[in-house]
């Protein structure tokens, strides 16, 4: 351990940063007398956030950054002229270990640039977690990266050791992946996935019948996809996601605003800032599937192929189906409460309780923490008759909710008028 | 307008409870002892706290409401807020009163303050499981001082004690001046005589175990390299990470 190992931790942490996954969920597993670490399960840990605000859980780095690929959309692509380092297996055992003493991280997110062949770097990084859990008994969370096109046999060592396990779809369409990543397919990626749940499903039934089975991925994997890279609209990328969390192993898939960090490379866009805003659409929209009974063709249809930007994906839903509205508080169901604007999954569930006690109204609701600047216009409760989005029809209404936040200095005392178009 | 004087620990609410339910009056606001009484009392009454009746009193609890409930009586209680004392005795007599369960009714005010307090003491030791920072020291005892809002370090503890069961370490609450050390075995409560040295936060570069400052460095380097530049976003920043845990983060020092 010297300054050679900081400036390695540096070039392969810049290497390894656009990876967006970072939970540490999934997984509860209690640690053994004399041994280090634990995971929590529930929501995970995040011990630090950066500047971007984005957080850092584990330690996500890689072994190297070297790549025989070119993907246009990479940093580490071959042909970019950038410091080149890799870790010894050692090396980075012993980073993990001290920084997960020290409460800096959850464990360790391992990911590579491919060398020689995927065969060959799978094995180099099996080697790592290996030795973590097996010479170090170390007990914290691991998830690591599959190569895409490694075999079978090394991802099914690999899920032994590893909490979760990701495979990245990068481009959501295999036309426009073979644009940038011409060396690159969508077999070689579903494949490992598709090794990833056998695994999976295989342990989970053998774990029935022989309680001692180890446990195979017990954190199922994710994957990422890149936003603004290409030409795909979010219907494209949401229909995909939908498919994909069908799957019993898909836990989670992120999006990640393309950053141009080739912008020498012609085939790809020129963006003034990264697509931010699109990007936090997505994950609302993921959110409503996964959380909110939304199905796919409920957010994006051929009507409305691409999200609103303006408004979140659960507003936009709702002025598009006023016939749904209002909704009685005091007798909607749980489904139907978790549709209106301004109600998240916590305040629906307060509801669902406490209304068995007597009938709730709007004072109440607002101090269960319930949005009523949004969910005022689509509900009913123990109150007289309200202004709904029937009565504003949902273009006024989305008016209204789109108008800029008032600033300190403005007149509270001047009456404001919006007249409809 | 009746006032029972406490002595403020959590088993002297309870006795003042089961006082208050043997007197058959109820006050109407709790105080510490030797605070200044209000204006207009009429009555007072001293509870003189007795670990029988704060049992009782808790297992009757227990046998009324489910394990949640009861932790969030608890962590309400931690929470030092004030009032709080008087917002769980309206709270535990709903609880005793009532036919039914109570603790699901959040359009009853005090019930939904009860959840509300209680989610943001268990918040706050989430926060501690996140940002405590172990700095090791040249005894190989791995230590790390926090300041929490709420006296949350109880609730956080056993997971440091399941976490890191093969090393010492210590965690110092500063501002309410205890902590726990873990030896290998067993953690216990621990009070430093002398503090001084520990209020800024950092271990002195001569009390460190020599490869520490290396991984300070190390950890360091690596959360720089981590920002992606076109998506600075500092808000964002410390919406998740509030500045107040600034001064024992490592990579913010």
């Amino acid at each position: 351990m010297n300054d050679a190992v900081l400036e390695k931790l540096k070039v392969l942490a810049e290497s390894a940063k656009y990876d967006v996954s970072c939970s540490s969920s999934g997984t509860v597993r209690k640690n053994k007398v004399g041994t280090l670490g634990n995971t929590v399960g529930g929501m995970g840990i995040c011990h630090s956030f950066t500047e971007d605000g984005r957080c850092v859980s584990l330690l996500k780095i890689m072994l190297t950054n070297n790549c025989i690929y070119d993907c246009a959309y990479c940093i580490n692509r071959r042909s970019n002229d950038i410091r080149r380092a890799t870790f010894t297996v050692n090396e980075l055992v012993d980073l993990t270990i001290q920084f997960y003493r020290r409460n800096y991280i959850e464990g360790l997110f391992l990911s590579s640039g491919v060398i020689n062949n995927p065969d060959y770097t799978m094995e180099r990084m099996v080697r790592v977690i290996k030795e973590l859990r097996t010479i170090h008994r170390f007990n914290g969370y691991i998830h690591m990266k599959s190569i895409p096109g490694a075999s079978q046999e090394l991802v099914n060592e690999a899920g032994l050791y590893a909490d979760r396990m990701s495979v990245n779809l990068e481009i959501p369409t295999e036309q426009n992946l073979k644009l940038l990543a011409p060396e690159k397919d969508h077999i070689s990626v579903f494949q490992p996935m598709r090794y990833i749940q056998q695994g999976m499903l295989q342990s989970i039934e053998d774990r029935k019948r022989i309680r001692s089975t180890p446990r195979f991925v017990p954190a199922g994997q994710s994957t990422q996809m890149i936003v603004g890279a290409t030409n795909e609209t979010d219907k494209d990328i949401i229909r995909l996601s939908a498919l994909l969390y069908k799957r019993p192993s898909m836990k989670r898939v992120y999006y990640s605003g393309f950053i141009p960090v080739n912008s020498y490379d012609k085939r790809l866009p020129v963006l003034a800032s990264a697509p931010l805003v699109r990007e936090n659409r997505l994950y609302q929209a993921d959110w409503l599937m996964r959380f909110y009974e939304f199905r796919a063709d409920e957010i994006v249809d051929d009507r409305f192929p691409n999200l609103d930007l303006d408004i979140d994906p659960k507003l936009a839903w709702a002025l598009r189906h006023p016939e749904m509205f209002p909704v009685d508080i005091n007798r909607a169901d749980y489904s139907m409460i978790l549709r209106v604007p301004g109600i998240g999954v916590k305040s629906a569930k307060l509801i669902v309780t406490s209304r068995r006690y007597g009938r709730l109204n709007a004072s109440q609701l607002k101090k269960m923490g319930i949005v009523m600047k949004k969910a005022q216009y689509f509900i009913t409760c123990n109150e007289l008759p309200m202004y709904t989005v029937n009565e504003t029809t949902p273009e006024h209404l989305r008016k209204i909710l789109t108008e800029p936040k008032k600033r300190k200095g403005d007149d509270d005392q001047q009456m404001k008028i919006i007249f409809p178009d | 307008m009746l006032v029972f004087f406490y002595d403020k620990t959590f088993e002297g609410l309870l006795t003042a409870v089961f006082d208050a339910y043997s007197r058959k009056t109820f006050p109407d606001k709790l105080l510490g002892e030797g605070d200044i009484a209000p204006l207009f009392m009429d009555d007072s009454y001293t509870v003189l706290t007795q670990e029988d009746k704060s049992v009782r009193v808790w297992t009757a609890l227990e046998k009324k409401l489910s394990k949640l409930a009861c932790n969030m009586i608890t962590h309400a209680w931690l929470s030092e807020a004030e009032g709080c004392d008087d917002l769980l005795f309206r709270y535990i007599r709903k609880a005793i009163d009532s036919k039914v369960s109570i603790e699901t009714n959040f359009g009853d005010s005090d019930v939904l303050e009860i959840h509300q307090i209680a989610r943001k003491v268990s918040h706050e030791a989430q926060y501690l499981r996140m940002f405590v920072r172990f700095q090791k020291a040249a005894d190989d005892i791995f230590f790390a001082p926090v300041s929490p809002v709420y006296n949350a370090l109880p609730i956080a503890v056993d997971h440091f004690t399941d976490r890191f069961a093969d090393q010492k370490w210590v965690i110092y609450d500063l501002k309410r001046k205890y902590g726990y050390y873990y030896d290998l075995k067993t953690t216990s409560e621990i009070t430093l005589t002398d503090d001084n040295h520990l209020l800024s936060g950092k271990l002195d570069e001569n009390l460190m175990a020599e490869d520490e400052k290396l991984f300070q460095e190390l950890w360091k380097g690596y959360f720089k390299s981590m920002t992606i530049k076109e998506r600075i976003n500092l808000r964002l920043q410390r919406q998740h990470m509030p500045k107040r845990f600034w001064k024992y983060l490592t990579e913010k020092q």
